[in-house]
């Protein structure tokens, strides 16, 4: 099996309204995959229904190899959800709570405690084991809501806007864990309103609007879709438009006294006329600078203007199955 | 399968007494709560408390069952922690089991502080031990897993207030507790007998007075019947919550 994730023509009606609109991708095992939309485009609705707290208006998905219209609760057992709220046991302490998480998950009794004693040291909350949930910072909480999504030792997790309110340390820390829980394979699931997020964490991004994927591709080649990269160079004396001539097959020039810029997708080609340049004309530089789109721009673009993007997808811009 | 079903159902139960119905508040509303009934109907008619016992206890099981459950209930649904428990590998009827045993048990808790109050001070005697304790533990199933019902039905816990006292206030006129069933008119009567409390009532009557006959076994096939119907349908609701 291939796939951690085989989402096809999944549909979800409230009633007469269409949350989410026959969408189909997949996410492959071991990979960070994100879906990325502006409010009520479908990502929470998705989620529920990969992991079955809600039931498919239409299509199916198969999640971990197990159908989620048949199998939804050996689904349930391969799967680690982090919920947008922190809904653990306030009055429970925090031990007590990866407890009642690792029983209802049917974790053997003898690997219970090594299982959350290590859980508690990942995630930083040893010296805190006995607090009562109730009483722990929003930070702190989403730490052990995250941990309890991982009692299991699920193949996959399922994080809807893990770290929304968070302070930039936890953030940063959780992303961290993140990338550590990639490295040991575990297909990760996220949905994040931080396009930073996105582009710093996930191998892919889905991009929804109103129910639909607009997009699916990699940040690099979602950037891609909004601008092309520019190679700045400046060197130690000004250019004049003779020293130049070769290098227009590279792509659009911009001349600006010393410094010279080339707007071109082939960054290697660019850097080695620029070099071949220097070295042509006996100049020196004093620095080289990449700059390329963000992937802000890229969502606006995506989200704003979606009937362009499905052209870009449709000339081979996307992986859309 | 079934028995992994069963621990989690009982993890769940452990897990509400342990966070819900066992704090101080509740187990002293547990036993203020029989004590003033006891009192106030001791004032108001010392000689013959001893047939209005059963009707008391099963008032207590109705109130203790019914009213905590109901916030329980909500109250996770409201802040999500009831999705969690639907997040994980368990059917949706565990999940229910378990919060109707929890909730059953703590009704045990107040009716039994209440028979102990009635044997105590009000003369009461247990003629049939095994038969009351069969008879009140399925009145708190019963009434619990009606409790239930309510609660998965509405959104806010007060609207599970407002839709419980539908149910409970007509009960304590209609099945007995005050008032033979046999002695109101023929349609109340009919009323009183698709009511769970007046099997509750009987039953407790019977196995407390030495009157045991074999009503005593259509009143417990009642509250086995309302009990499945209960949990059938409450599971059926919060299923059709996914839809």
């Amino acid at each position: 099996m291939q796939n951690a994730i085989e989402a096809s023509s999944l549909t979800k009606y409230y009633d007469d309204f269409l949350a989410v609109d026959h969408i189909s991708f997949n996410v492959e095992k071991g990979e960070i995959f994100g879906f990325l939309g502006p409010n009520g485009a479908g990502k929470t609705t998705t989620i529920r229904m990969l992991v079955g707290l809600t039931v498919p208006s239409e299509g199916t998905a198969i999640v971990n190899g197990y159908d989620i219209r048949e199998k939804i609760v050996e689904v349930k057992q391969h799967v680690g959800v982090v919920p947008e709220t922190s809904n653990l046991y306030d009055e429970l302490t925090v031990w007590q709570n990866l407890l009642f998480m690792s029983r209802l998950y049917h974790v053997p009794k003898q690997e219970r405690e090594k299982r959350i004693g290590s859980l508690l040291k990942t995630f930083e909350l040893w010296n805190r084991k006995q607090f009562k949930f109730g009483r722990l910072s929003k930070g702190l909480k989403r730490r052990v809501t995250v941990a309890a999504a991982f009692v299991h030792n699920p193949a996959i997790i399922f994080l809807d806007e893990p770290t929304i309110g968070l302070d930039v340390m936890s953030a940063r820390s959780l992303r961290g864990l993140l990338n550590e829980f990639k490295e040991k394979g575990i297909t990760v699931f996220l949905t994040t309103h931080y396009i930073e997020e996105a582009d710093e964490l996930c191998d892919r991004i889905a991009v929804l609007v109103k129910g639909k994927i607009v997009n699916i591709a990699t940040p690099d080649s979602m950037k891609s879709v909004v601008g092309t990269p520019v190679v700045e160079a400046s060197f130690n004396s000004p250019i004049k438009p003779t020293m130049i001539k070769g290098l227009e097959a590279v792509g659009e020039l911009g001349v600006d006294g010393c410094k010279v810029r080339i707007f071109t997708k082939d960054v290697s080609s660019a850097i080695e006329a620029l070099t071949a340049l220097s070295k042509e004309h006996g100049l020196k530089i004093d620095y080289v600078n990449t700059v390329r789109p963000n992937l802000e721009e890229a969502f606006v673009k995506l989200t704003g203007v979606a009937s362009e993007v499905m052209k870009v997808e449709k000339d081979g811009g996307g992986k859309q199955p | 399968m079934i028995r992994e079903e069963l621990e989690s159902m009982w993890y769940i139960v452990l897990k509400d007494l342990r966070a819900y119905y066992f704090k101080p508040p509740n187990i002293s509303w547990g036993v203020l709560f029989p004590l003033v009934l006891a009192l106030a109907f001791t004032l108001r008619n010392p000689l013959g408390l001893t047939e209005l016992a059963p009707g008391l206890i099963a008032m207590a099981a109705l109130f203790g069952t019914t009213s905590m459950e109901a916030i329980v209930i909500t109250f996770e649904k409201r802040v999500g922690a009831l999705e969690r428990l639907m997040l994980a590998p368990i059917s949706l009827r565990t999940i229910l089991m378990g919060k109707i045993l929890s909730g059953a048990i703590f009704g045990l808790v107040i009716a039994g502080a209440m028979t102990l109050i009635s044997i105590g001070f009000m003369g009461t005697q247990i003629t049939s031990p095994a038969l009351f304790v069969i008879s009140l533990s399925l009145t708190v199933l019963a009434l619990s897993a009606l409790g239930a019902l309510v609660a998965v039905s509405v959104k806010e816990v007060f609207e599970a207030q407002t839709l419980s006292n539908y149910f409970r206030f007509p009960m304590i006129f209609l099945c007995g507790v005050f008032f033979p069933v046999e002695a109101m008119p023929v349609p109340l009567q009919a009323l009183a007998h698709i009511l769970p409390l007046t099997y509750s009532v009987d039953s407790l009557r019977q196995t407390s007075t030495g009157l045991v006959s074999l009503q005593l076994l259509l009143d417990i096939t009642a509250l086995v019947l309302f009990l499945l119907a209960f949990l059938i349908l409450a599971t059926r609701l919060l299923q059709k919550s996914l839809e």
